[in-house]
């Protein structure tokens, strides 16, 4: 089970940071929200990989940690809000700029004023 | 109840104030600008005031937590009242104060719901600076985040969008590294409670170390991106450029959430000077180089500069380079001088963007682009106050700035790289003094034409007063030099001192020093995470 986590978690990061360093809109949005999946699982796994226990105190051995799962509960929410915002501004740019590139537009203004000079 | 009992109950209130004011404006008044800004303003006074109470009570140098719930630390999330959080919660309480009365003039009717955005960045921010916990840092840090990318895009605009899209990829970037940090922290040491961390830190087993110290260079990374280290500065000109001027001028302070976050981490949790191998000192290597970096790099952009608000920007990433030069020295002496550096700069980063504005709004098409156009209408008033913060932020004498450097300077003067330290900070200086004189004169001198700009007739008088009271309180800054110096010096002393801190948050004195590993798990289970692997005798 470790080796099948640690390479999900491996896997998500590599294709996250392929899809984060593209020039457009679009793949950043789904790298980010790879990235957080694998974030999540990570967190979730900092309590250590336990099957079939209650995520409470009965006695030593026989629990999970809920420490972990309560923090990937917040990341969870906090990321999805993030994704949310993150595509409206996408979008937007889309929509005024008419491209998606996410590269900064360049400055008309002091384009014109070189050209008064 | 005893005065120390008062202020405890009170540590909630920098938080729970600025969310009750959002939330009502945004229920009751959202379409009534008026009573927004007349709650929105006497809602700053009276957090300005909280903050100076809670300055009052702890200025005795003992360090009050407040226990969420009453739960028991290290189970519960604790808020944490000391020097250092309480300057910060003065200083963010007083610069947001001087931009919401500079914003009223009209800013904030440019786009919509900029007090509502403003109050909620105000939660995120004391939050930060009050918490005990990781976890609960990571969570105000997304509270303010989420409140700036909405006010970062205030008053609209293609580019303020795409330079927006940019700010909060990196941040959502940011706060991924921080959650693998913390979760890293989490499984060897199976605590996130800032106290207990400190304690726990230095039971870590040999072969867990390796995680730990990852964790530790993990969280500085994250807290380089809000500090804008080099290489990782280059969202911070794009946004702060883009950015309306009075959500520029309060964005001043974010930069310093990194700043305080490091100081926090890795000067009171994880550093102590006692000993050479805490995970401060696998940190520390990094933050010198980073820093005088970030002051080269900041420096060149602002010679670089076209315009006027490209070089307020840069002067925040050099301003940040002298600060994390002196945060970097990590002893009481450095910590003093970039407690005052840091202070110093807040109000005269804050006071040039807002200057700025002030004469971009005068200058019809051509804006804060440095080219030659019509002289501005009352030039000798806003030229005198571009003077002085130029003054302020390049660091001559007679503003706070000259007296940050040298306090720097004096700080690192027993450092082994003395002679780069001091070169860089002096060479700096030299070109900032070029750069901004350049822009001076561009900007009032090299006119022709007719007047342009508002009238006195016309004209909003109370932006000017702001920006002059700004220019005033880093001229008090100046002058109080000694009592303040004195304070930061029992700040930086109580930052360092960790046992205190561990007691004062855990109610009993812990052996921070460095010990045995531990041999069992942990002794309490709810806090460590089930099976620690390793346990020596397995």
């Amino acid at each position: 089970m470790e080796l099948l986590v640690a390479s999900a978690i491996g896997l998500m990061t590599a294709a996250a940071v392929y899809l984060i360093l593209q020039q457009r809109t679009f793949p950043i949005v789904v790298g980010l929200t790879l990235l957080s999946y694998a974030v999540n699982v990570f967190l979730f796994s900092s309590g250590r990989l336990i099957a079939n226990k209650p995520p409470v105190i009965s006695d030593a051995d026989a629990y999970t940690d809920p420490l972990p799962q309560a923090l990937v509960l917040t990341a969870i929410v906090i990321s999805f809000g993030m994704t949310a915002l993150i595509v409206v501004l996408a979008l937007r740019g889309f929509l005024e700029t008419a491209t998606d590139t996410a590269d900064l537009p360049e400055d008309e203004l002091l384009r014109d004023m070189e050209d008064d000079r | 109840m005893t005065a120390a009992n008062v202020a405890t109950s009170w540590i909630i209130a920098p938080t729970i104030l600025p969310a009750i004011t959002a939330a009502v404006m945004i229920l009751v008044w959202r379409r009534d600008i008026q009573m927004q800004r007349i709650l929105s303003v006497a809602s700053t006074i009276a957090l300005l005031g909280i903050a100076l109470f809670l300055y009052g009570a702890v200025s005795d140098g003992q360090t009050d937590a407040y226990r969420l719930g009453a739960w028991p630390a290290p189970f519960g999330i604790v808020l944490v009242l000391d020097r250092l959080s309480t300057t910060m919660l003065v200083l963010t309480a007083g610069l947001a104060l001087a931009v919401l009365l500079y914003a009223i003039a009209g800013w904030d009717k440019r786009g919509r719901h900029f007090h509502t955005l403003f109050h909620f960045q105000l939660l995120g921010l004391n939050g930060a600076f009050l918490t005990g916990d990781i976890f609960n840092l990571f969570v105000f840090f997304e509270v303010m985040l989420i409140a700036s990318y909405g006010l970062m895009l205030h008053g609209g605009g293609a580019r303020r969008l795409r330079a927006g899209f940019q700010y909060v990829a990196i941040n959502l970037i940011a706060s991924s590294l921080f959650l693998i940090a913390v979760a890293l922290i989490y499984g060897v040491a199976g605590t996130l409670n800032m106290a207990d961390l400190a304690v726990k830190a230095r039971e870590v087993t040999p072969d867990n170390q390796a995680l730990l110290q990852t964790g530790a260079l993990l969280l500085l990374l994250v807290f380089a991106i809000k500090a804008a280290f080099v290489p990782l500065h280059w969202w911070l000109p794009a946004t702060y450029a883009a950015a309306s001027a009075p959500v520029a001028a309060l964005f001043a302070i974010m930069t310093k959430v990194g700043a305080y976050a490091i100081i926090r981490v890795f000067g009171t949790v994880f550093g102590d000077s006692a000993s050479g191998d805490t995970l401060a000192a696998v940190v520390a290597p990094w933050i010198l180089p980073a820093a005088i970096l970030t002051l080269a790099a900041g420096t060149a952009g602002i010679l670089a500069s076209r315009r006027l608000l490209d070089l307020a920007a840069f002067n925040t990433v050099a301003s940040m380079g002298i600060l994390l030069i002196a945060i970097g020295q990590f002893d009481a002496d450095g910590l003093t001088a970039a407690l005052y550096y840091l202070v110093h700069s807040t109000i005269a980063g804050a006071a040039l963007f807002l200057v700025v504005d002030l004469i971009a709004e005068r200058r019809g098409d051509a804006l804060d682009a440095l080219v030659p156009r019509n002289p501005i209408s009352q030039a000798p008033i806003i030229g005198t106050l571009f003077f002085l913060i130029a003054l302020a932020v390049i660091g001559l004498p007679p503003l706070s700035g000259f007296i940050g450097k040298l306090l720097v300077l004096n700080a690192t003067y027993d450092a082994s790289q003395k002679w780069l330290i001091w070169a860089a900070i002096l060479v700096a200086s030299l070109m900032m003094t070029i750069a901004f004189s350049r822009a001076g004169s561009m900007v009032f001198w090299k006119v022709k034409g007719q007047v342009t700009g508002p009238t006195w007739a016309t004209a909003h008088v109370m932006p000017m007063i702001v920006v002059a009271l700004l220019v005033a309180a880093s001229a008090s800054l100046a002058v109080f030099a000694g009592p303040m110096t004195k304070m930061f010096q029992a700040t930086a002393v109580q930052a360092l001192n960790t046992p205190a801190y561990v007691e004062a948050v855990l109610g009993r004195r812990d052996n921070v020093e460095p010990q045995r590993p531990i041999t069992t798990p942990a002794e309490s289970a709810t806090t460590s995470p089930a099976p620690v692997p390793a346990p020596a005798e397995h």
